[in-house]
């Protein structure tokens, strides 16, 4: 069902969703990699609540926001901590 | 491989890609435009039927509460795999640094992990009234705790964080799943199907067996998400601690 006033907001979350996506394969570094997938998390969030599924929504919002950057910010930071000790110093 | 035979094959199959692509969208109905009957005939039906006005929940915990048995079992198996690879035995808690710099940081970060909380087992327990449910709820719980150990440091974290009562809570949340399916059987109606009459609609007492199955759920996403940080954790903070006493 398509709600006409809905259709521009629609779009216009589909264009940053579009800019976002390539974003994050385009950041090179994993820690600014954690942000940028943030933000691209956070339009999906968007883009599903102006597409009227609010369970998707939460679902998109507690994976991208919680779940997944946790996970990988640790990984991150034990990669991190452990390299410069073994090397004697960065 | 040099640059120009890379950029070769990913030109190719980029075009192929694409074009596979375009395809595929050419068959798509028009935007906003739905063709299954399954979703109108669930909206027509999950209220009367069931007395969930979430029709989401409905489909996710009752019409296809078999599918999402099988999703909580993928992630009770990864969780219990990951738990395999990184669980190693004679650590001291004790040794673990805590070294939140900040007091305002502790003391509103501690009172955020109650709103937290609050707010994901209100999407746990509402789940089949408004959006949400086990699965949202769940991770939002474990996300909570996360909070605890960025505010105030891994020892609190710990209280909340550990494995002797979580992994129980985990295999109850699956098993129960399980065991509320069963309960259908035994009575004489199919697997997971509810016992418990449909309840009223719009409040805590709707949905039946629904509602017991979205909580089994939320304990166990809760629960194995919090597993998963806690190793993670460990793993980030255990070899630290020891390398700072050599």
């Amino acid at each position: 069902m398509i709600v006409a006033s809905l259709v521009p907001l629609q779009s216009a979350i589909f264009a940053v969703v579009a800019l976002a996506a390539p974003a994050v394969a385009l950041t090179r570094d994993p820690l600014r990699q954690i942000v940028v997938n943030g933000f691209y998390g956070w339009a999906l969030v968007i883009l599903f609540s102006v597409l009227q599924a609010p369970d998707v929504a939460l679902s998109m919002l507690v994976v991208g926001g919680l779940a997944y950057p946790i996970v990988v910010l640790i990984a991150v930071a034990r990669v991190r901590a452990g390299k410069p000790k073994d090397e004697g110093g960065e | 491989m040099s640059r120009r035979v890379r950029i070769g094959i990913f030109l190719a199959a980029a075009a192929s890609f694409g074009a596979l692509l375009i395809w595929g969208f050419i068959g798509l109905t028009d935007f906003g435009h739905y063709k299954g009957p399954y979703g109108y005939v669930l909206n027509r039906v999950a209220l009367p039927e069931r007395h969930m006005t979430n029709v989401v929940t409905s489909a996710v915990f009752d019409y296809r509460g078999f599918d999402t048995m099988g999703e909580e079992f993928i992630l009770f198996a990864s969780v219990v795999g990951v738990v395999l690879l990184l669980r190693s035995e004679g650590r001291e808690d004790d040794e673990m640094e805590d070294d939140t710099g900040s007091d305002t940081v502790r003391v509103f970060g501690t009172l955020m992990v109650g709103g937290s909380l609050l707010v994901a087992l209100w999407l746990i327990a509402f789940g089949f009234v408004t959006p949400g449910g086990g699965f949202q709820g769940g991770v939002a719980l474990a996300g909570g705790a996360a909070l605890l150990f960025l505010a105030a440091g891994y020892g609190p974290f710990k209280v909340l964080g550990n494995e002797t009562a979580l992994d129980p809570i985990e295999g109850i949340g699956a098993g129960g799943y399980v065991v509320v399916g069963l309960a259908g059987l035994v009575s004489g109606a199919a697997f997971l199907q509810n016992v418990l009459g449909p309840g009223v609609p719009g409040t805590l007492w709707s949905g039946g067996s629904a509602a017991l199955v979205n909580w089994c759920a939320g304990a166990e996403v809760a629960a194995a998400n919090l597993i998963l940080f806690s190793q993670f954790l460990e793993e980030y903070l255990v070899p630290l601690a020891g390398k700072q006493q050599s």
